[in-house]
């Protein structure tokens, strides 16, 4: 569904992504891991139109999208849960979900699929009303989601959900990452918390300063002794 | 003694470039239009590089600079007209008044930055303006007669000061403390600067040199009104200090000059003048915007042979 | 019974800078820039107005669309042209580039039409009517009426509408609003369209109230508005609104103290009361710069 062929990316100066190759086949939760500063924001950040690459190509369902416009990939279908849920703090939440739907025309759709994100999310519900900056971490993470799956994606790109949520929230959010997936929605996770992250995916990479250094599925990836020192924390 | 070396090499060169004109003066092989050319140069250089200390050098955005040159010009044309003081006297009176109330206006810049202090100066200046406008004792709307006074000694005089002590506040301590805030003035601050007072320094030595180029302005046009120090005469000075390099003086100077030329040959067509001025503003902040020299010095050209190429 | 009437004229002044105000203070919200050219934009709305009333025969209201259009052509121009490269340029670049704009707008009208000033005319038959003993200024009410049906018009377009939606995500996050599928160059297009409009209908409505036109006449009102912008909290609308009437009614209770020719002076001093005082503005929560 996804094919990252080799890309560079840079900010200004500085190279973020060195080479990266990767693929995402669809229905599947692919996780990417590693620390801060790794690259993994920025990949996804290139993968939605707001980086562009120097070098190498992202094909996605069959054609390229590389350098596109922001606007035209999440019109192709994948939407993006950014780095610290950015949800538009001055708007309500149902302002928000509906800003999701941006460029989609059908009133009906928009609608099933708004009650669609309330039965998810019956906590959003419960504050449609409610200025969205004024939600807890976990709500607003949750309105992240929401607000990305109002687009109708096909493959859905989360930038760290479990950020500076309590455990129990993390177990929750990852729930509904579960749930949407078998919903026939793609997701590419990146995430700091790879043992939960590795828990819910199919496959899964590890990035280290800009290359790609690991894949395999997750269970291949939750027994090597490499990924279990680095990033795991056990022995 | 390699400083020294250098100071009195541009002494030097200050001094024949000096003798040069006046002695082209007295022979009267100058004429009165050239005169005041080369005075009304002399005003803009010093307005140029005090406004260079608060923009390029601190990074503090104002556009209010006409303000003090009001202040400069009203409190010295008081001295001489009303209180029958001499005119060096009233030099130093009106650059000690416009510094003061370049101290009042530093003031508010402790806690407004970008374009929020620009608004901010604006606004002083304007005040400045009104205030001087409805004061019937210096003439109110119809403005003020000033004998003619300014002579090509006192603006040079006060140019090669004004140069002089600007550069030298640049290149010490406090030059740097000033560099550091325009650069981060969160950083600076966190480095122990006292940004406070560095900002309120650097507007204050800024509004000293205006006023003395108001004194001077006052005494070269034999009229002074309110209407002269419009928001019109701060972009004017904006646009000297913005071509030259933020952070250069010796752009600023140069600007100053060749502006000075220019204008003094579209004298006769303010609107062309101020097309092309506008258009200047414009493509200068599109394609360099960090002005023609940016932060470097004319002199660095040279020393750039010498040392095989250093950055600042 | 006459501060009756000072109250109406305070007003009437007051809904003129609101209506800069707003398109300020919207594109502040959206890119961060003083633009200093909006104040132009209200001389060309006024220019516009009266050759298509005094020149043309046409009637108000065509004239006011005609003026709201062609000045939201305008501010799309400029901003297309000279301030779309300056995204990511220093504050201090694009705040000269604006002054370099607005300098340049109107030198060349200058340049080509000469800078004497130009009579409105009039419109309505009756200058004034009796309210119980006070004595209105048709026009005041006029001009309430007008600037009150804009600012409803605005409030609908930014609140309920597609664009609006997209005006307040854009200007609260540019990049979440990218991630959104919102086209971030076209929003930031839609609000000088918008903002010039309305720029664009207060110079009719002061060309109509003061008779007065000239190619200068832009900056003052220009200048106070933005005063009124931050009096009321920069980037907020309903702050502009505010903002304009308080420094309307302001100016013209020190005009009506006998201080006139310190009328101009008062925005100021607000100003910079306001600054030092409360710099988020009367509707604004005062925020700490990000380290």
């Amino acid at each position: 569904m996804l094919k990252v062929n080799d890309i560079d990316v840079y900010y200004g100066n500085i190279q973020a992504l060195k080479g990266l190759s990767l693929e995402v086949n669809e229905g599947e939760i692919v996780t990417l891991i590693g620390a801060n500063g790794a690259g993994k924001s920025t990949l996804l950040k290139t993968l939605s139109g707001l980086l562009k690459p120097k070098r190498g190509s992202i094909e996605y369902l069959g054609s390229a999208i590389d350098g596109k416009a922001a606007q035209s990939i999440v019109k192709a279908g994948i939407s993006h849960v950014p780095e610290g849920r950015r949800v538009f703090a001055n708007m309500t939440v149902e302002e928000n979900l509906e800003l999701g739907a941006y460029l989609r025309k059908d009133r009906e759709g928009i609608k099933k699929d708004m009650e669609h994100v309330y039965e998810l999310f019956p906590r959003l519900f419960e504050r449609h009303k409610q200025l969205s900056g004024t939600l807890s971490g976990g709500e607003q993470q949750m309105l992240a989601m929401g607000r990305a799956l109002m687009a109708k994606p096909k493959l859905i790109l989360m930038d760290e959900p479990s950020m500076g949520l309590a455990p129990l929230m993390v177990k929750n959010i990852f729930n509904i990452i579960e749930m949407v997936n078998k919903e026939g929605v793609t997701v590419l996770l990146v995430e700091q918390n790879a043992n939960m992250a590795l828990s819910v995916a199919h496959r899964a990479y590890v990035l280290e300063t800009g290359k790609i250094v690991l894949s395999g599925s997750a269970k291949e990836l939750q027994e090597s002794d490499e990924v279990k020192a680095a990033y795991l924390g056990g022995l | 003694m390699k400083k020294s070396k250098v100071f009195w090499g541009y002494a030097i060169i200050a001094l024949v470039l000096y003798a040069v004109v006046q002695t082209l003066i007295s022979f009267g092989m100058v004429n009165t239009h050239y005169q005041n050319m080369l005075i009304t140069m002399c005003i803009n250089v010093m307005l140029a590089v005090s406004l260079h200390l608060v923009i390029g050098v601190t990074g503090q955005f104002s556009i209010g600079h006409a303000g003090f040159l009001a202040v400069g010009a009203y409190i010295s044309a008081i001295c001489t007209m009303k209180l029958g003081m001499p005119f060096s006297m009233a030099i130093l009176a009106g650059a000690v008044v416009a510094m003061l109330a370049g101290l009042l206006v530093g003031i508010p810049s402790l806690r407004l930055r970008g374009d929020y202090l620009a608004i901010a100066t604006l606004g002083f200046a304007e005040i400045i303006r009104i205030v001087f406008l409805n004061i019937d004792y210096v003439g109110g709307a119809a403005g003020m007669q000033v004998t003619h006074q300014s002579t090509w000694t006192y603006a040079f005089v006060g140019t090669a000061i004004t140069i002089l002590i600007i550069s030298n506040f640049t290149n010490s301590r406090h030059g740097r403390a000033c560099i550091a805030i325009r650069e981060d003035e969160i950083a600076a601050d966190a480095m122990g600067i006292n940004t406070t007072y560095y900002k309120v320094a650097a507007f204050a030595v800024g509004s000293f040199f205006a006023g003395v180029a108001g004194a001077i302005y006052a005494h070269n046009f034999y009229i002074i009104q309110p209407t002269a120090f419009g928001f019109l005469k701060s972009f004017d000075i904006l646009i000297l200090v913005v071509l030259g390099g933020l952070g250069s003086l010796s752009g600023a100077v140069l600007a100053a000059i060749f502006l000075t030329f220019v204008s003094t040959y579209l004298q006769a067509f303010p609107e062309t003048r101020m097309i092309i001025y506008s258009l200047v503003l414009i493509l200068v902040m599109l394609y360099r915007p960090t002005g023609l020299l940016g932060t470097k010095e004319i002199t660095d050209l040279f020393k750039f042979r010498k040392k095989g190429g250093t950055k600042v | 019974m006459e501060w009756i009437q000072q109250l109406v004229n305070g007003i009437s002044l007051g809904s003129i800078y609101a209506l800069i105000a707003l398109g300020y203070t919207m594109v502040y919200g959206i890119i961060k820039l003083i633009n200093f050219a909006h104040g132009d934009v209200f001389m060309l709305g006024a220019f516009i107005g009266f050759f298509a009333i005094a020149r043309w025969d046409m009637h108000f209201i065509p004239a006011l669309l005609m003026a709201m259009i062609l000045c939201a052509v305008i501010g799309v121009i400029i901003e297309r042209v000279a301030y779309k490269r300056l995204r990511n340029a220093t504050r201090i670049a694009a705040l000269i580039t604006a002054i370099g704009v607005s300098l340049l707008i109107e030198y060349t009208v200058i340049f080509f039409r000469g800078a004497a000033p130009e009579a409105y005319p009039t419109i309505f038959e009756n200058p004034s009517f009796n309210v119980f003993g006070v004595q209105i200024d048709t026009r005041s009410i006029f001009i309430l009426t007008v600037s009150i049906v804009l600012m409803m018009l605005l409030q609908f377009i930014v609140h309920r509408t597609k664009i609006g939606k997209a005006m307040r995500a854009v200007s609260h996050d540019a990049d979440a609003a990218r991630l959104m599928g919102i086209n971030v160059d076209n929003t930031i297009s839609a609000t000088f369209a918008i903002g010039s409009a309305l720029a664009g209908a207060a110079g009719v409505i002061f060309g109509i109230y003061y008779t007065r036109i000239d190619p200068l006449m832009g900056v003052l009102p220009g200048l106070k508005a933005f005063v009124a912008a931050v009096l009321g909290g920069i980037g907020i609308i309903p702050g502009a609104m505010a903002g304009g009437l308080v420094l309307g009614v302001v100016e013209t209770v020190v005009s009506a103290l006998g201080f006139s020719l310190w009328r101009d002076a008062a925005a100021f001093v607000i100003l910079i009361l306001i600054l030092i005082l409360r710099p988020a503005g009367i509707f604004g929560k005062n925020a700490r710069e990000k380290v």
